[in-house]
């Protein structure tokens, strides 16, 4: 019998799957609860949200969307054009053994990596407490007093060094001395962030360094491989008030005398040779260290100790008082971010190995460097370096060309310093062998014994820069040793946590979308991973293509002209479009124009990013609805007409609104000559709906890591690229010294995060024009169905014209503190009872809650969200009625650990059922927070910053 | 005992003998939440109305003081440094800040009366 053909062959083929993967809501669902809000179809909502004059009339300029296997089958064909060679680059990047346990478990385990920057420090304790390892690991090896949870990388953390020198320095200098054996890419940045703000940076020898500087950055060892002792220049430095950066390699800090007990007041460098993928330049965890002293002058993020509700010891985030989002244009760093997923990677590493196989592995890459060495010298090759930890400098004048290509037709990488030299740095990767392979690139034939010259090495470290004393002394760096417990080890930190394999992650302004695994897989593949930043153009042609096809797709949803990839964060990338702007004025003879105008709702980051390119700030006030005021905005263009350099205004609105009045800000902005900065913060509420580079804009920043499925990590790594019109193209930053982009160098690699660009990639490939759409229209219907159906519970603060919100939307929780006594803590913590991650808190409203559930949620999991967030409002009117008391209530006791619900002792006025199961469906799928609410005051008033003695949990 | 005076960004006053001593006010305090540093000036700085002074950080703020008057630092608090919480349990005594010998010229007008401050804060909060 032959069934009769209902289907066609292009049905079956499913070539859309992917967006219903992706898209959480079902066609029906959709179809329910755009009926819940009274509409028709997607396209009737958005047109009621979205305003006329801006909405797009074409479709996106994108191919349709693909299965999961067609994607990965063209990404592999692209990465196939890569070519893994040996890399003896150096210069910041090495070869590393990522430990099998931690690259299944953390890398590629959704449970790290798909989890959220841990400001709910109640259900992030797992990942709080490997940062605080890491921050242990940051202290014990550079020898200092407190380390910060990661920077994004070692160029810009030696700029964010540069900076808090010049903060806390009492010298008057204006003069930021740097060691001319420094990475290159590292003075590179120095001077990018140098120049703006006024100082003034001189690159030299430092010993023959004899003026005056608020600071100076040293590397060491040196990009030469030499082992200086800089105990001298350091102190002439301090002697002066100047303080001293040293830019440490971490692996060798485990030989060498460490920079604080050198003397150092700041230690800065990158923690990716600790188990990180070379990746193409990144993303990996710089980091950065200083004196207790200068503690309030760290970037970044900084985990603390405290306690919680029961007295017991729990992790936070410390003194974020300091931060950006706080001090605005008063921040001493426009860092809102750090690499944490990188910066558990690596302290994993230090877990895994302990003190001993750290200082086995470091000892090994030194014995086989010296080895290498020594073969050379008895053959007439003598390096120019006199000691060294990895690196060796070579001089072969006539010769260096044709080595250097002889080396790569035996797929070797060697570090061309210039015309007369190369280097060589060894790493955890290089064996015996490359040795011998190294020997006859550079000697030809030979008759080298590599066994009889390692029997002979005498040391090549200077023997007063050995180290003696101990690291990594804490338990947790030896405890965990075998694989099984290691493996349980990081089992037991991530169930502590929520992240996105848990629950909804309905944080406003942060997109948690999915981060689906087809996306994910490419970042492993050799061909991506195993690349170094600075191989040769020929053996990258792999990730040109990707890079250019992105671009491409990037400027096709935005309305852009040119992209660049390289800001690796969303505050580098408000930096680089600053830049942009600043270069374009300066070409135009306009250097005049500095003024910043930013409205009043803007996020902190706006500010703190205009002041570190010498802009000034001028706020521009926003009506009672959020919008900006355009009367203020006329007055003050028109007051700053010949300063006016630009605007920032985030799109929707940070009030979760698309403003009618975009058009007409752009304007203003532009008749007084100044340029629009569209912060790309809400770009999910735009995708095929509506471009920033149409309707306005000159610049914006992307953030991959919202909007196109790059996961937060648990705060980072993000990927922050800007898209630009025409005239501003040639000031995107340099990527190479000949291509045609002539911004200044903005992050350590010349593609930031480059290998885990595939995940944007493989989304945008996947989804296509109509998939990419749907997703914005979902993301839309989503936020607009969870406002209605928490009518009448909770006010919404504010929306369009329409009455509609945009991808998200702003509950009013404040009358009910006014009224009642119950903050927007106490409910961010009871939903934590229900299994969820709170909202965003106090932003941009105090004392209210925005909520951004975005398209990858179901309509179960968004009732579920809703019925928590009903059932804790009718517990808050169980407090109002006076059932309850304001201080012995559900909310103010929450969350409840298990600890405090199974106690014999249970003096509250609810029942213990309600505390654990308020809702039945809890029953069958619970969360238990793993710590009562944290004491924030405590924590801060008396800060600690390592891993606390066993005797605390005692 | 000189009479308590205030200013607009909520700061107290006591002039004797030309010599100012300065705090936060209670209501600057329940704005602030529970205080944990406090940054306190050098001695012998020079000040100029206007100028930032001291620094305030709670859990969730950061406030800077500005100098309300000229005048050059002659004694701060130290006890804040050890002790933030004072300016949460007694803001106008035992939290005070720094006192500064006011410059001849030192215009202290328009600062506030008790009753003033206490308008200004109705009509203000």
């Amino acid at each position: 019998m032959m069934l009769k053909k209902t289907r066609t062959l292009a049905d079956l083929q499913n070539s859309a799957e992917f967006i219903a993967r992706h898209v959480g809501p079902s066609d029906k669902d959709q179809q329910a609860m755009l009926k819940v809000l009274g509409c028709t179809s997607l396209e009737q909502l958005t047109t009621q949200v979205v305003p006329a004059a801006i909405t797009m009339t074409d479709s996106l300029d994108i191919v349709d969307g693909c299965t999961e296997a067609k994607a990965l089958a063209e990404l592999r064909e692209i990465a196939n054009h890569n070519k893994v060679f040996r890399s003896f680059i150096g210069q910041g990047y090495y070869g590393t053994i990522t430990p099998n346990v931690i690259q299944r478990n953390i890398l590629e385990n959704p449970a790290w990596y798909t989890a959220y920057t841990p400001y709910q420090p109640e259900i992030s304790q797992g990942r709080l407490e490997a940062l605080i390892n890491f921050q242990t690991m940051i202290t014990d090896l550079t020898g200092m007093e407190i380390s910060n949870a990661s920077m994004l990388d070692e160029g810009t953390a030696a700029a964010e060094a540069m900076a808090l020198c010049q903060r806390m320095s009492k010298s008057k200098s204006m003069c930021f001395f740097v060691d001319e054996d420094c990475f290159p890419q590292t003075i590179e940045i120095i001077k990018t962030r140098a120049e703006p703000v006024g100082i003034e940076v001189k690159v030299g020898n430092p010993d023959e360094f004899s003026g005056d500087a608020f600071g100076i950055l040293l590397q060491y060892p040196g990009a030469s491989g030499e082992v200086r002792n800089h105990r001298d220049i350091i102190t002439k430095v301090q002697d002066k008030r100047g303080l001293v950066v040293m830019a440490a390699d971490i692996l060798s800090l485990v030989l060498l005398e460490s920079p604080g007990s050198l003397g150092a007041d700041v230690a800065i460098g990158s923690s990716q040779r600790f188990g990180v993928p070379l990746g193409f330049g990144g993303p990996h965890a710089g980091y950065m260290a200083t004196r207790e002293a200068y503690k309030r002058n760290l970037p970044g993020r900084l985990v603390g100790l405290s306690k919680d509700s029961s007295g017991a010891p729990a992790y936070r985030l410390a003194l974020q008082t300091r931060e950006q989002h706080i001090r605005r244009e008063k921040a001493t760093s426009n860092i809102c971010t750090a690499q944490v997923l990188l910066a558990v990677i690596a302290s994993m590493y230090a877990v895994y190995h302990g003190p001993q196989g750290l200082q086995r592995i470091a000892q090994r890459v030194h014995l086989l460097t010296s080895v290498l060495a020594s073969g050379l010298e008895q053959q007439g090759i003598k390096p120019v370096n006199t000691s060294w930890f990895d690196t060796l400098t070579l001089r072969l004048d006539e010769r260096t060309q044709s080595v250097v290509k002889s080396a790569q037709e035996q797929e070797i990488n060697l570090r061309l310093v210039d015309e007369q030299t190369v280097g060589i740095s060894l790493d955890e990767t290089t064996e015996i062998d490359d040795v011998k392979a190294l020997w006859s690139i550079l000697l030809g034939d030979h008759n080298l014994d590599a066994d009889t010259l390692a029997a002979e090495i005498s040391e090549a470290l200077p023997g007063n820069l050995i180290r003696t004393d101990d690291f990594l002394s804490h338990p947790t760096f030896s405890n965990y040793h075998s694989e099984t417990e290691m493996l349980r080890y990081l089992r037991q930190l991530s169930d502590k946590d929520i992240a996105l394999d848990r629950a909804m992650i309905p944080l406003g302004s942060c997109t948690m979308k999915l981060n689906a695994t087809a996306e994910m897989l490419p970042i492993t593949w050799p061909e991506f991973s195993n690349m170094h930043p600075f191989a040769p153009n020929s053996q990258t042609v792999g990730y040109q293509i990707m890079i250019e096809q992105l671009e491409k797709m990037l400027c096709a949803a935005t309305g852009y002209d040119a992209m660049s990839l390289q800001p690796n964060a969303g505050s580098q990338g408000e930096y680089a479009g600053l830049l942009a702007i600043r270069g374009y004025h300066e070409s135009r003879g306009d250097s005049h124009r500095t003024v910043c105008l930013i409205p009043s709702s803007a996020h902190g980051t706006n500010p703190a990013s205009a002041q570190m390119c010498g802009m000034s700030v001028v706020v521009v006030k926003c009506d009672d609805q959020g919008n900006v005021d355009i009367e203020d905005l006329n007055d003050k263009a028109t007051l700053h007409a010949n300063k006016l350099s630009a605007i920032m205004v985030t799109y929707p609105s940070t009030h979760g609104v698309f403003e009618e009045k975009i058009t007409d800000i752009c304007d203003i902005v532009h008749q007084h000559g100044g340029q629009v900065y569209i912060d790309g913060a809400n770009l999910n509420a735009m995708v095929g709906v509506c471009q920033p580079g149409k309707f306005g804009g000159d610049v914006s920043h992307l953030n991959l890591h919202k909007t196109f499925c790059i996961p937060h990590g648990g705060g980072g790594p993000g990927v922050g690229p800007i898209g630009v019109g025409k005239h501003l193209a040639p000031f995107l930053p340099r990527e190479s010294s000949d291509g045609d982009r002539e911004g200044a160098q903005i992050s350590a690699a010349p593609f930031g995060s480059a290998s885990i660009l595939p995940i944007t990639w493989m989304y945008i490939r996947m989804m296509g024009r109509v998939g990419l759409k749907q997703a914005t229209e979902v993301a839309i219907l989503n936020a607009n169905y969870i406002a209605k159906r928490l009518q009448g519970h909770y006010e919404v603060l504010y929306t369009g014209t329409s009455g509609r919100v945009a991808h998200e939307c702003i509950l009013d929780v404040r009358p009910i503190k006014d009224d009642i006594g119950i903050s927007v803590d106490d409910i961010a913590k009871r939903l934590i009872d229900f299994g969820f991650h709170a909202p965003t808190m106090s932003f941009p409203v105090a004392g209210t809650l925005m909520i951004e559930p975005t398209e990858s949620e179901s309509q179960a999991e968004l009732d579920r969200f809703c019925d928590a967030m009903i059932a804790i409002r009718a517990e808050i009117d169980q407090v109002a009625s006076g059932e309850f008391s304001l201080d012995d209530n559900p909310l103010a006791g929450a969350p409840h650990t298990a600890a405090v619900v199974s106690h014999d002792d249970w003096p509250r006025s609810y029942t213990r059922s309600q505390a654990a199961y308020p809702l039945d469906s809890l029953r069958a799928n619970k969360y238990w927070s793993p710590v009562g609410r944290l004491d924030h005051v405590y924590g801060d008033r008396n800060l600690v910053c390592s891993c606390p003695s066993i005797a605390e949990y005692e | 005992m000189g009479e308590t005076v205030y200013t607009k960004d909520h700061e107290w006053l006591v002039i004797v003998d030309g010599i100012a001593t300065i705090g936060v006010t209670s209501f600057a305090r329940e704005q602030l939440g529970d205080v944990v540093f406090v940054e306190l000036p050098e001695i012998s700085a020079l000040l100029t109305k206007g100028d930032e002074v001291a620094v305030i950080e709670s859990v969730k703020a950061a406030g800077e003081i500005n100098a309300p008057i000229n005048g050059t630092v002659l004694e701060v608090n130290e006890t804040l440094v050890d002790e933030p919480e004072l300016l949460n349990s007694s803001p106008e005594e035992g939290g005070w800040m720094f006192k500064i010998t006011l410059d001849e010229d030192s215009d202290i007008s328009g600062l506030m009366n008790k009753a003033e401050y206490q308008n200004y804060i109705a009509v203000n909060a």
